[in-house]
């Protein structure tokens, strides 16, 4: 058996490994520092003490001077990695990412790039209620110049952080918070993972599940509970923004009907966006229209039994699934 | 401060410089009344002194950070005329091949790292550029330069704070021009000078006539010498006044009119080249310096009303690392 590790470890592996391989990868954020913990969730213990305090900076409670000062270094030609200890609080420094690490590059005409990494955690789960559980990546993905990422396994997590803070654009990186002590395959030596780029993680042949992140993990247990019924074909995103339109239509191609899973709402979401492009370039070749599974219209409930209800679950998935396949 | 504190070569320079914002700013005024140029235009005449003086203290690849009222900033730091003038028009020869505008002019040769049309948010920004600066070791000092009313918002407190915490090379420099768009500083601020609130950062923080070159410039110089010396940030807080309406076209009935005349008759520009006459300058020498500004600017406007417009593929470039297919 391979050994294991969790996201938590995934994530501080990648961060030593890209410090390592790169002086000019800084760390900035709430709390980072060994000896304010190493982060809210831990994963960053250990750099500063390997790295130095000036190389990994806890910085005051305040979003928007950590994302400008990101922003500021990165152009100076750091390469920045920007914690935002919660996806909520990208809120509060909505400014900088959308009007400034998303449009220098093109508002300099290429004089500037902004190779910026934001690392950012959210999900239910662990109930941690409205204001610390959305997931606001449509927002994000909806902004030319932004990247955004997020894996469903940790050798994946590892691989695409290192790939986030190795590439020349600003990278949103998304971690569930429920999954940070979760176990996975360690990652092979050569695991790599490129931006942009999704992964068909199951074969199947009679419809294709689109997902990412945790949910990831609800559409395998659903193709498998549902083999001896119907062949599903489960492909992982990885990188929301570009988005694998290739990987994505060849499946479909393939499998004639198609369901798209998230965990952010239903209504406005990345589901949709897939969707539609499934209907524009295959609508002659589809066996149904694409359906999409979301969590509920409300803001993120605190009580564990709303949280669970309000959640996008291999249930709803299964649903939509027979709707689709008629 | 008297003017034989400051040499006459530097002073003349500070001439130079003021002579090119001058003549640009009438000139453009002068294109958009006719209708030769169709933009947005927020007017720096009698800010000119002030940014001329602040940027002579610099070295030609110190950074600065302005906001869209920056023409004056732009030319000062050394920012060439023509392709200046060219991303003003948005033509294909500007410094950001019309993509960015007069809102978003960049020229890292000159050190202009980012022109933002957004009030107050280059303060975060800059003080991550202070941060590189500080982490490379190369001695650069970042200006940062706003209005008052950027100093109503979040991001000046984070930013200077942070500024402050870390003891990074910046220097905030406030141009207190009285008027926040269309509202005077007394109505949206709760102390009554900017540079107090640098104070309660732990800043160096002074307030200076912006329009008088000497004090100026000394003031510049000092914050530039504190600053390279390690010493931290030091917030300006210069004074000055905006002869025209926030934006040109806004005939600035809000200004009473006694408080206009007031300050027009203190315009800084014939207030300099008095100072100089006085140091026995000859008013020939002065006569050249504004000749020859004139022709520069002249040669820049016809520059970029002669310039092509940018090719359509330019939108694929610069969104991200790659160019965008399709």
């Amino acid at each position: 058996m391979s050994e294991l590790i969790t996201f938590g470890q995934a994530y501080n592996l990648a961060l030593a490994e890209a410090m390592e391989n790169d002086e000019q990868v800084i760390l900035l954020g709430e709390d980072v520092g060994d000896e304010q913990g190493g982060g809210v969730f831990k994963t960053m213990y250990g750099l500063s003490g390997r790295f130095g305090t000036d190389r990994v900076r806890s910085t005051p409670i305040a979003e928007q001077a950590i994302l400008g000062a990101a922003v500021g270094s990165a152009i100076a030609g750091y390469r920045p990695v920007a914690d935002i200890m919660f996806m909520n609080f990208l809120t509060v420094c909505m400014d900088q990412l959308v009007n400034h690490a998303a449009k220098l590059r093109f508002m300099s005409g290429g004089q500037t790039a902004v190779p910026l990494t934001v690392t950012t955690t959210t999900g239910t789960g662990r109930q941690f209620g409205g204001q610390h559980s959305d997931w606001l990546e449509a927002w994000l993905a909806h902004v030319p110049g932004l990247k955004v990422v997020t894996p469903s396994t940790p050798a994946d997590a590892k691989a695409l952080l290192l790939a986030s803070i190795e590439d020349d654009d600003p990278t949103i990186f998304i971690q569930h918070i429920a999954l940070m002590r979760a176990k996975g395959a360690a990652p092979a030596a050569d695991h790599r993972v490129p931006l942009g780029k999704a992964a068909v993680v199951r074969e199947g042949t009679d419809i294709t599940v689109i997902s990412y992140g945790a949910r990831v993990r609800d559409c395998l247990q659903v193709a498998e509970r549902l083999a001896d019924q119907v062949s599903i074909e489960v492909v992982d995103l990885r990188t929301i923004a570009p988005f694998d339109e290739e990987t994505v239509l060849r499946s479909v191609v393939k499998t004639q009907r198609a369901v798209v899973m998230h965990e952010a709402v239903k209504a406005f979401g990345v589901g949709a966006e897939i969707a539609s492009r499934i209907h524009e370039e295959l609508f002659g070749q589809l066996k149904a229209p694409v359906h999409r599974v979301g969590s509920k219209y409300s803001p993120v409930p605190f009580n564990p039994g709303l949280e669970q209800d309000w959640t996008a679950n291999g249930g709803d998935l299964e649903v939509a699934i027979r709707k689709v396949m008629g | 401060m008297a003017t034989d504190t400051v040499d006459s070569t530097v002073l003349l320079e500070i001439y130079r410089r003021t002579a090119r914002i001058y003549h640009a700013d009438c000139k453009f005024r002068q294109m958009i009344s006719t209708g030769e140029l169709a933009i947005v235009y927020y007017p720096v005449r009698g800010q000119e002194v002030l940014a001329a003086a602040m940027m002579t203290a610099l070295e030609h690849d110190d950074y600065l950070v302005t906001i869209y009222r920056g023409l004056h900033d732009q030319i000062a730091k050394g920012v060439p005329l023509k392709p200046l003038w060219a991303e003003f028009a948005g033509k294909r020869t500007g410094t950001c091949c019309g993509k960015g505008g007069p809102m978003h002019i960049t020229h890292p040769e000159s050190g202009l790292m980012v022109t933002t049309g957004i009030v107050g948010s280059g303060i975060p920004i800059a003080t991550g550029l202070g941060l590189a600066s500080q982490l490379a070791g190369d001695g650069k000092v970042t200006v940062c330069s706003f209005g008052d009313g950027a100093t109503n918002i979040g991001a000046f407190h984070e930013g200077v704070n942070l500024a402050s915490l870390w003891n990074l090379p910046v220097i905030f420099l406030c141009q207190n021009n009285r008027y926040g768009e269309h509202t005077k500083f007394e109505f949206t601020s709760t102390t009554e000078t900017v540079a107090e609130r640098g104070v309660a950062y732990g800043i160096r923080s002074v307030r200076v006539d912006g329009n008088d070159a000497a004090q100026m410039y000394a003031a510049a110089r000092e914050a530039v010498e504190h600053a390279r010396a390690g010493h931290g940030p030091t917030l300006i807080e210069a004074m000055t006044f905006r002869f025209n309406g926030h934006v040109f076209g806004d005939p600035g009935k809000y200004i009473p009119k006694e408080e206009l005349e007031a300050a027009m008759a203190a315009d800084p520009v014939p207030r300099l080249r008095e100072q100089l006459l006085a140091l026995d300058i000859s008013p020939s020498t002065l006569d050249d310096i504004d000749a020859q500004a004139v022709q520069e600017v002249e040669e820049a406007a016809a520059f970029a009303l002669n310039s092509g417009q940018p090719e359509l593929r330019e939108n694929r470039l610069d969104v991200l690392s790659e160019e965008i297919l399709g």
